[in-house]
């Protein structure tokens, strides 16, 4: 059936990136299927538990770089045990049996040993990209045999992982020769860092465009590193908590100036609001500044630096930027596609001295013609601002707002907030991602499951009156594959009511829900591709009974789909039915 | 609304308030920590949904687990970065095996173990044997533990000091015969 060579259609192949695309080239023909298979060299793992590395190194022998993800989404949130699952180990190694030329590896929620990271160091000879998002398991040791042997390493990304740090010295074991780097963030790491180490480091890797530090490199070790490179896109700083003296701060700023190039701003760990002037000159440039984790900062200071950034496209922040903040957001940052404002007061101890409101909200979408993505933590909401907020943005793709307090209601009307969000999916055609809050009813179900025809992801907190609510989603959203659900009146009647639809789903999580064992266990024998997991950290209770019973709530409910079964490597606790 | 904060700062009344506990410190809220039972009492929800009363619930004062959903290492760093930067302190009790009370200190004074491991000493009138990783403390019948976040006791001096400042609860100084399963190099 090919009119072309099979090296021309591959070539064709070559310009299709996004793995969904080259999913569907591949059920096309035969031919397809096999020209597609032995050309990609990028493949995407969004559960994995779906599949084993046996028969994904069996499908993608040449396969170059891997994106794995693990654990569950509010396994982000402490709602999973450490030791369900997700190690990448099996993974390292069936990949460095088959001898696969691994170049790039990305792992999201996985448990990542020691073990692993010196296996993996050790067995791709061409390995250049490593990248560990939300991960734990390991420490700086790790950290050294990647450093020592991974000789073309270009990037080495740490997000927000818990790691264990020894204090070593992981930033020697670089050697001398290795000039490869491009990308270095460490942002994460709790212990003191080698600056003079990373001095030499940054000096030897002309290529290095994004540098995140963590908070042990002073203000001064900051300055010579970022005259070392000028030419860095990304930065984030460590920390700097006293005022600088007069002579580091001049010598900061001047280090500052050279950097045209910079485009990302970060960090900000630790932070004497004196220093941010020193930036000034650069905030012009700036497309994404992320803030969020400079708790120090009042709203004001970080008003004067936002007011510079005319051409931020990203910006993440703390809510202490306040109503106000938001307001100079919406008025300066006309380019704006995606925001996040994050809670400073997490336990909500403190009166609302500068939290953010339905107003910065409003003053958002009314401002930020562009915006796509919103993360918005705060403490109230109504509808009436969620009506508007649709009116001025039907752009949006992620829809992403957590009102602190379950169950609050519109502040004024003291109605539900069914409406407003009815209002924001209706309004949003593109919407892929939602997570809602607040005191919600079926209603809001019903407007998600009629108008959020592209919705991938649901999340839901403390909503719903009836199991009513968790059908329109399943029944509405029919590109719906990952729903996660915590503490929501949904039981077995709506769990049961169409379980085929759960195949066409990566996963469904059920946490402090209605669900019953008897109810799991019906769904888990009509369904030999979905593994059924009921984790019961009580397993002391359990044991003491003498039968099961079936009327039981369950827990936590994780299921998803998978073409190998059960997983062999699931903790006691965790019961896979 | 602007009255009524008025008022509260007229009248004062945390300042009057009667409460057991150490001045200057404020009473932490109770995690729920393992607790396998939903974090808001059955009732208040069927009040709200089913009345649709007016007046918003009460905020829990429990933590929910996992609520408000942030990253735990979010919210270890923004937690550590409060308690320093308000001088609000992270007390803890201390307990000894033996001792007829228990004290409370304030790790956020500290900077590094061997502070920490002084004041104690001298708190309590003993001395804790030498740290290696390897084996523990040797050399004495008292060796310090500490209760973490998930609720497990662990040998203070393993992990890096600030993430044990985020995650111990307690501190219980072990002694005599418990002390020989710790610390054996096993």
């Amino acid at each position: 059936m090919n009119y072309f060579p099979d090296e021309v259609i591959e070539h064709v192949f070559d310009f299709i990136a996004s793995h969904r695309d080259r999913n569907s080239i591949s059920l096309v023909c035969k031919s397809w299927h096999k020209i597609e298979r032995f050309s990609r060299k990028q493949v995407f793992i969004g559960n994995c538990y779906a599949i084993n590395p046996e028969r994904l190194i069996g499908r993608f022998p040449c396969l170059k770089s891997l994106t794995l993800k693990g654990k569950p989404h509010f396994a982000d949130f402490n709602l999973v045990p450490y030791e369900w699952g997700g190690f990448v180990l099996p993974w390292i190694e069936a990949l460095a049996r088959s001898r696969v030329g691994l170049e790039e590896l990305r792992l999201k929620r996985m448990v990542v040993t020691d073990e692993s990271l010196e296996l993996l160091s050790r067995s791709f000879a061409n390995f250049k990209s490593l990248v560990l998002v939300s991960c734990e398991g390991f420490t700086t040791d790790g950290l050294a045999s990647i450093a020592a042997n991974c000789r073309h390493l270009r990037e080495l990304d740490l997000q927000e992982n818990e790691i264990d740090d020894h204090r070593g010295q992981w930033l020697n074991c670089f050697p001398d020769s290795c000039t490869t780097l491009t990308s270095l963030n460490f942002a994460c790491l709790k212990g003191e860092t080698n600056v003079a180490a990373l001095e030499r480091l940054v000096a030897r890797s002309p290529n290095l465009k994004s540098l995140k530090l963590n908070r042990a490199v002073p203000l001064e070790a900051l300055a010579r590193l970022m005259s070392c490179a000028p030419q860095l896109l990304d930065l984030g700083v460590g920390s700097y908590e006293n005022e600088p003296d007069p002579e580091s701060f001049t010598k900061l700023m001047a280090a500052i100036k050279k950097c045209t190039s910079l485009r990302s701003l970060s960090g900000f760990l630790e932070v004497a609001p004196l220093c941010l002037p020193a930036f000034y000159p650069i905030c012009q440039n700036l497309i994404s500044l992320n803030l969020s984790y400079a708790a120090e900062i009042q709203g004001n200071h970080l008003i004067k630096l936002i007011q510079l950034c005319k051409r931020l496209q990203r910006l993440w922040i703390l809510d202490s930027i306040g109503d106000k903040g938001l307001v100079v957001v919406a008025d300066t940052c006309k380019e704006l596609q995606e925001l996040r404002v994050f809670p400073s007061d997490i336990h909500g101890e403190e009166d609302n001295n500068a939290a953010v409101t339905e107003v910065g909200l409003v003053a958002i979408s009314a401002g930020c013609p562009k915006l796509h993505s919103i993360l918005y933590f705060c403490k109230q909401m109504t509808n009436a601002a969620l009506i508007t907020v649709a009116r001025n943005c039907p752009n949006f793709i992620r829809f992403r707002l957590c009102i602190l307090e379950p169950h609050k209601p519109d502040h004024i009307t003291s109605q539900s907030l069914d409406e407003g969000f009815g209002a924001i999916v209706q309004a949003c055609k593109g919407l892929r991602r939602l997570s809602v809050s607040g005191l919600l009813n079926d209603q809001v179900f019903l407007y998600i499951g009629m108008y959020a025809e592209q919705l991938e992801m649901l999340s839901i907190a403390f909503a719903g009156d009836t199991d009513k609510g968790m059908l329109y989603v399943l029944n509405g959203c029919k590109k719906l594959r990952k729903l996660e659900i915590r503490d929501s009146p949904f039981g077995n009647a709506a769990l049961l009511a169409d379980v085929h639809k759960y195949e066409t789903m990566r996963s469904l999580w059920m946490s402090s829900c209605e669900v019953t064992l008897g109810g799991c266990k019906r769904l888990a024998q009509n369904s030999p591709r979905l593994n059924v997991e009921i984790i019961n950290e009580n397993e002391n209770n359990r044991m003491e009974r003498n039968e099961e019973d079936e009327r039981e709530k369950v827990d936590k409910l994780y299921l998803y789909r998978t073409v190998v079964g059960t997983r062999k490597d699931a903790p006691p606790y965790v019961r896979i039915l | 609304m602007e009255k009524v904060g008025d008022y509260d700062e007229l009248v004062n009344l945390k300042a009057t308030e009667l409460r057991l506990g150490l001045p200057g410190t404020e009473e932490e809220t109770v995690p729920c920590g393992k607790s396998n039972k939903r974090a808001l009492p059955d009732d208040t929800e069927k009040e709200i949904e089913s009345t649709g009363k007016t007046e918003t619930a009460s905020p829990p004062k429990a933590q929910i687990v996992g609520w408000p959903p942030v990253r735990s290492y979010r919210k270890n760093s923004i937690q550590t970065k409060k308690n320093e930067s308000e001088g609000q302190g992270n007390y803890v009790k201390v307990s000894m095996d033996g001792a007829p009370y228990l004290r409370k200190i304030d790790l956020t004074v500290y900077k590094k173990y061997p502070e920490l491991m002084k004041s104690l000493e001298n708190m309590f009138k003993f001395s804790v044997g030498e740290y290696s990783e390897r084996e523990g403390y040797k050399g004495s019948d008292f060796v310090p533990t500490y209760e973490d976040k998930d609720g497990d006791w662990m040998l203070v001096g393993d992990v890096p000091w600030e993430m044990f400042v985020s995650s111990c609860k307690r501190l219980r100084i072990m002694k005599g015969s418990e002390v020989k399963g710790l610390g054996c190099g096993v």
